[in-house]
C-alpha cells in the first residue's frame, strides 16, 4: 500500500486536463477535465460573456449601497420623530422638494429592484425544474420589475405638491 | 441506529436559508410599497388613506417584522461580502454570523419602542 501512494504523481491544477497525476494509465482518461473557461467558436453565445460574474459583483456593490440607503430610509420613516405617525402627503411633499431626497429615493428604487429581481432570478433558477416554468416565472418577474421601476421613476420625476 | 442522512448544515446553511427567505419577503414588499407610494401622483387623499393602513396595529407590527428581515439581510449581506473578499473571511464565517445575530438583537431591541410607539401610544395613552 505504501508503495502505491509513493508513486502518486502530483501535478499543478493547471495541468488537470491532461489527466497527468490520475495514474489510471488509460489514454481515454487523458482529457477527463476540460480546461476551465476555455472559450471557442463553438461556445454558445450566452456563455461567451461574463454576465453571471457581473451579476455576482453587482449584488455585492449594490448591497453595500442599499445598506446605507435603506437603513437611512427606515431610520427616517419608522424610527425618528414619531415613527410612522408623521407620514402623510405633506411629509412626502416636504422631502421631495429637495433634489437630494429625490435622488436618494430614485437610486434606492433602481438598486433595490435590480438587486431583488436578480435575487429572484437565482431563486427561480434553483427551484423551478421545468424549462418552460423557469422561462415563464422569469418573464413574469421581469415584466413586473420593469413596470415597477418605470412607475416609481415616473412618480418621482412628475411629483406635483399642488395636485 | 445510524443518524439520518438529511443534510443539516450548521451556521453556513441556515444563514443562507434565512438570507433567501428574507430577500424574497423584502422583494414582494417592495412591489407593494412602490405601488402605494405611487398614489401621491393620484391625490393627497388616496395617499393618506393607504398610509392610514400603515398606522394600524397589525401593519405597524408587520413594519417591525419588515425591519427585522431587512436588518438581518443587510448585516448578513455584509458578512457574505466579507467571506467573498476578505482573506480571513471564510475561516471566520461562523464568528461573523454570531456577530451579525448579536448586532441584530441589539438593534431590534432598540427599534422596538420607536417603531411601535404609534400603536403603543394609541393603546396605552400618553
Amino acid at each position: 500500500m505504501a508503495a502505491d501512494t509513493n508513486e502518486t504523481l502530483v501535478v499543478p491544477s493547471v495541468h488537470a486536463h491532461t489527466g497527468q497525476g490520475l495514474g489510471t494509465g488509460n489514454p481515454a482518461d487523458a482529457f477527463v477535465v476540460e480546461p476551465p473557461r476555455a472559450r471557442t467558436k463553438k461556445t454558445p453565445r450566452r456563455t461567451r460573456t461574463n454576465f453571471e460574474m457581473l451579476a455576482w459583483l453587482f449584488m455585492r456593490l449594490s448591497g453595500v449601497l442599499l445598506v446605507v440607503l435603506i437603513l437611512g430610509h427606515l431610520l427616517i420613516m419608522l424610527v425618528l420623530d414619531g415613527g410612522v405617525s408623521k407620514i402623510n402627503f405633506a411629509f412626502v411633499a416636504g422631502r421631495w422638494a429637495s433634489p437630494f431626497w429625490q435622488g436618494w429615493d430614485l437610486l434606492m428604487l433602481w438598486l433595490a429592484m435590480l438587486h431583488g429581481s436578480n435575487g429572484m432570478r437565482t431563486v427561480i433558477n434553483d427551484y423551478a425544474e421545468k424549462d418552460s416554468t423557469r422561462l415563464w416565472l422569469k418573464t413574469l418577474m421581469g415584466a413586473a420589475t420593469v413596470f415597477t421601476v418605470l412607475l416609481g421613476t415616473l412618480v418621482i420625476f412628475t411629483f406635483d405638491p399642488n395636485i | 441506529m445510524p443518524a439520518g442522512t438529511l443534510y443539516r448544515g450548521r451556521e453556513g446553511m441556515w444563514s443562507w436559508v434565512a438570507h433567501r427567505v428574507t430577500g424574497v419577503l423584502i422583494f414582494f414588499f417592495l412591489f407593494a410599497h412602490v405601488l402605494d407610494t405611487a398614489l401621491v401622483r393620484v391625490s393627497p387623499e388616496s395617499y393618506d388613506t393607504v398610509i392610514a393602513t400603515y398606522k394600524t396595529p397589525l401593519v405597524n407590527l408587520m413594519e417591525y417584522g419588515l425591519t427585522a428581515a431587512i436588518l438581518f439581510h443587510a448585516l448578513n449581506g455584509l458578512r457574505v461580502i466579507a467571506v467573498d473578499f476578505w482573506s480571513r473571511g471564510p475561516r471566520l464565517q461562523k464568528q461573523m454570523l454570531w456577530t451579525v445575530v448579536g448586532v441584530w438583537v441589539v438593534l431590534m431591541a432598540g427599534a422596538f419602542y420607536p417603531i411601535l410607539e404609534h400603536t403603543l401610544l394609541s393603546w396605552f395613552g400618553k
